[in-house]
């Protein structure tokens, strides 16, 4: 972007303040880790201020002095703690010798619309960090994950060894735990991950066909009691999942004794079908949910135009209606497949240990050993997850370039 | 079509999968360290002996809840239980566990003692083949202590001298009986003062001493995790756990043998099991129990095998090769002093006390 205000340097009795306050903070967290907060805080101040008026005052290229300013923190974060606090270091004598310059040459100012007044300016960037910190909250939970998942010991810490990012602090026996190809694992981990990617297609395919033609049903406008076949069909989503399960808990081990004992069919295959029919169950209300509201931009004349052309219901709907609900049905696919890859409750009542999906054995981890596997497996999973979306949304992309519209 | 066909290959596959694990069982244990120790003391000689493929269910903190729920639906999918002692005479009396005749249906010792004589007082119920000795102990942290070394479960209730949190099990069940031992009531009284309501007040005064400075810990990890991060001085947990912080993540922790509390942890069949499976159950058990086999285990954790022809037998661990015989809580220089769990007290008690348990965890 252009500039669009001229800038020009600001004075000493603005600049300093605020440098003295951000000095202050950091001061603060770095004292507060060594056990004197008001010590850190004062020296921070003091400290940061100083650095900043010499690359301000004293006669040194700008690139020199911001060089300077990211060696000091660098040095002084590895003299202070180890190499990671040096990183760390690193990166905030970057911000430093951008910051003090940005404030000083008031460069702040220069890519906002001349007109605004100094708060409307002070608005403009606390609504940023206010952005950035709930981005912050948002993210760092996963964030911080991933780092203890390379732990080489078996607890949720992060060791002097790791924070030295000295290698001996990290493995990868975690992941080796996962794959089952530690000497000690027993292979459930895996054996979950593949029940799981068993279970969750085949209950979403079960979802999205019935919830897809409940849903067109349901759209007809000569359906009676719409609205209490409505309510039932949704129930399970508004349901405490607790009392679904325990009513599908006795229903399913009927249902199974059935099927075993008088149809004769194989133990471990009953309790997939239990398992998937309940995920099904699970899954149907966001699809018809979904659905219905894609269906209320359907036009109905397109169905009286199809048949008048002498397309039988079937092609109808294959041909005409489906292409244009499919976003509705790709959607509400797409929430069948988490409930079933992320449900632990009613698999805990309806499966035995043969269907152990990985949300049942990630809850086992965590009740009975608290095992940094777990944390693996959820680097895996976000990694998996960001990998699907990326892939989608270049799909998507392609696609829309395909069609001659313009990616937005 | 192509999504019927796909259908129908995956369907096809799950039957051929389902019928290829036919020989399966389906055993129950607690998970983590203790879970890997049978893994390889039992599970993996077993299966390689037998080709039965063993599934595993870390579910036995439910075991009683689940196999009465799996009861009344009359569909149990477990073959074999690893339980605690109080469990499986709860199971037994229900009626959940089936009865074992030790003398026909478990291994004699190697020199021809019978398995009854073996396993000795051990064999508490009828439906319990015992497995290992455990015990519920303090470990601590050797940096946090300020240099005096705690030997006296006191110490626990001494906030003075080990200033600090400590981690302990949130359930009545030994705490009580270590308020009362620190409150000056002798070790043969203890039971007979708990048993009054104002033995149970009186414990739970003791206890009100260190409630502010106490984290209670609900699942047997939960400690080595708090040791590990520094965040409790001293805590309770079960004596394995404490070894492997110890030895094996190598913590700086150290043992606090005094007043342990012995606990006893075994299997049970449930009852209920077809013929076929039943046959293989009972053969897994003759198997897993014997003299050579509840040796084995202890190589992998610090657990007392129940036969007392096994204890002879107990080695080196099986990575760090460290004698094992001085981590077991039966060694004699950790048993110097330790405290029986009463299991009938208990069975008598415990709803009564967990009732005034709870109200006093919430004041």
């Amino acid at each position: 972007m252009a500039i669009l205000t001229p800038i020009s340097r600001k004075p000493l009795q603005f600049v300093l303040p605020i440098l003295a306050a951000v000095g202050a903070i950091l001061g603060l967290l770095v004292g507060t880790s060594n056990g004197n907060s008001l010590g850190g805080l004062v020296i921070g101040a003091l400290g940061f201020t100083g650095l900043s008026l010499a690359a301000i005052k004293l006669p040194i290229a700008e690139k020199a002095a911001r060089w300077i300013i990211v060696f000091v923190f660098a040095i002084g974060g590895y003299m202070l703690a180890n190499l990671a606090l040096g990183l760390l270091g690193l990166m905030v004598g970057a911000f430093t010798g951008w910051f003090v310059y940005w404030l000083y040459e008031g460069r702040y100012r220069a890519k906002l619309l001349p007109y605004l007044t100094p708060s409307q300016v002070l608005w403009h960037y606390t609504f940023r960090m206010i952005c950035g910190a709930i981005f912050f909250f948002l993210i760092s939970p996963i964030i911080v994950v991933m780092p203890l998942s390379f732990n080489a010991q078996d607890f949720f810490t992060f060791t002097e060894k790791m924070l030295a990012l000295d290698p001996e602090g990290y493995s990868l026996k975690h992941y080796a735990d996962f794959l089952g190809i530690r000497y000690d694992s027993n292979g459930e981990w895996i054996r979950s991950f593949w029940n799981s990617l068993i279970i969750a297609p085949l209950a979403t395919m079960i979802s999205v066909s019935l919830g897809t033609l409940a849903a067109i049903g349901l759209s007809q406008s000569h359906v009676p009691a719409k609205r209490a076949i409505m309510a039932i069909l949704i129930s399970p989503m508004i349901v405490p999942l607790i009392i679904s399960a325990t009513g599908m808990f006795f229903f399913y081990a009927k249902m199974g004794n059935f099927l075993e004992g008088t149809v004769g069919l194989d133990k471990d295959f009953v309790g997939y079908i239990k398992v998937v029919l309940a995920h099904a169950v699970l899954g149907i209300p966001f699809v018809i949910i979904t659905v219905t509201a894609t269906l209320v931009g359907f036009d109905r004349s397109l169905t009286r135009a199809a048949a008048s052309m002498g397309a039988g219901p079937v092609t109808t709907f294959f041909r005409i209606q489906m292409p244009l609900i499919l976003p509705g049905v790709i959607s509400g696919g797409l929430f069948a497949f988490i409930t079933s890859f992320d449900e632990v409750v009613v698999v805990m009542f309806i499966g035995s240990a043969s269907q152990k999906t990985l949300p049942w054995q990630m809850f086992l981890g965590l009740r009975e050993q608290i095992s940094p596997t777990i944390l693996a497996v959820a680097t895996i999973l976000v990694a998996l997850s960001i990998a699907l979306l990326a892939t989608l949304e270049i799909l998507r992309r392609h696609s829309e370039r395909l069609r001659g519209m313009t990616p937005t | 079509m192509k999504l019927i066909k796909t259908l129908l290959a995956v369907s096809a596959l799950s039957v051929a999968a389902g019928s290829a694990l036919a020989q399966e069982m389906t055993i129950v244990s607690w998970g983590g360290a203790y879970s890997k120790s049978q893994l390889k003391a039992y599970h993996e000689p077993y299966s390689a002996k037998t080709g039965v493929t063993i599934i595993n269910d870390d579910s036995s903190a439910e075991a009683v809840a689940k196999l009465r729920a799996m009861n009344e639906a009359g569909n149990v999918t477990w073959d074999v239980v690893d339980v605690v002692a109080a469990d499986a005479l709860r199971l037994c009396d229900e009626g959940l566990a089936m009865e074992i005749d030790a003398d026909s249906q478990l291994a004699p010792a190697p020199d021809g003692t019978s398995a009854a004589d073996d396993f000795g007082d051990l064999m508490v119920s009828e439906c319990f083949i015992p497995q290992i000795v455990y015990s519920t102990t303090f470990g601590y942290r050797t940096d946090m202590v300020g240099g005096k070394t705690p030997d006296n479960i006191c110490d626990v209730f001494d906030l003075a001298t080990y200033p600090g949190k400590r981690s302990l099990e949130k359930r009545p069940i030994n705490n009580m009986e270590w308020a009362l031992l620190c409150d000056g009531v002798a070790k043969g009284d203890v039971y007979d003062v708990l048993a009054t309501d104002a033995g149970q007040n009186r414990a739970l005064a003791k206890l009100d001493t260190i409630k502010d400075s106490v984290i209670w810990w609900n699942a047997g990890a939960d400690t080595p995790q708090l040791l590990a991060d520094g965040e409790v001085v001293m805590g309770s947990t079960y004596n394995g756990r404490l070894f492997s912080v110890i030895e094996e993540q190598k913590q700086p922790v150290a043992m606090l043998w005094d007043a342990q509390v012995f606990d006893l942890d075994g299997w049970i069949i449930p009852a209920g099991l077809s013929e076929e499976r039943k046959k293989r159950a009972l053969d897994y058990i003759y198997f897993a129990t014997d003299t050579q086999r509840l040796a084995d285990q202890a190589k992998y954790i610090s657990y007392g095998p129940a036969r007392a022809s096994s204890a002879p037998l107990v080695g080196k661990h099986a990575e760090l090769g460290i004698d094992m015989a001085p981590h077991m809580p039966t060694d004699p220089n950790n048993a110097k002093n330790t405290f029986l769990y009463n299991y009938s007290f208990w069975a008598d008690y415990r709803d009564d006390i967990d009732a005034k348990w709870q109200a006093w965890l919430a004041k």
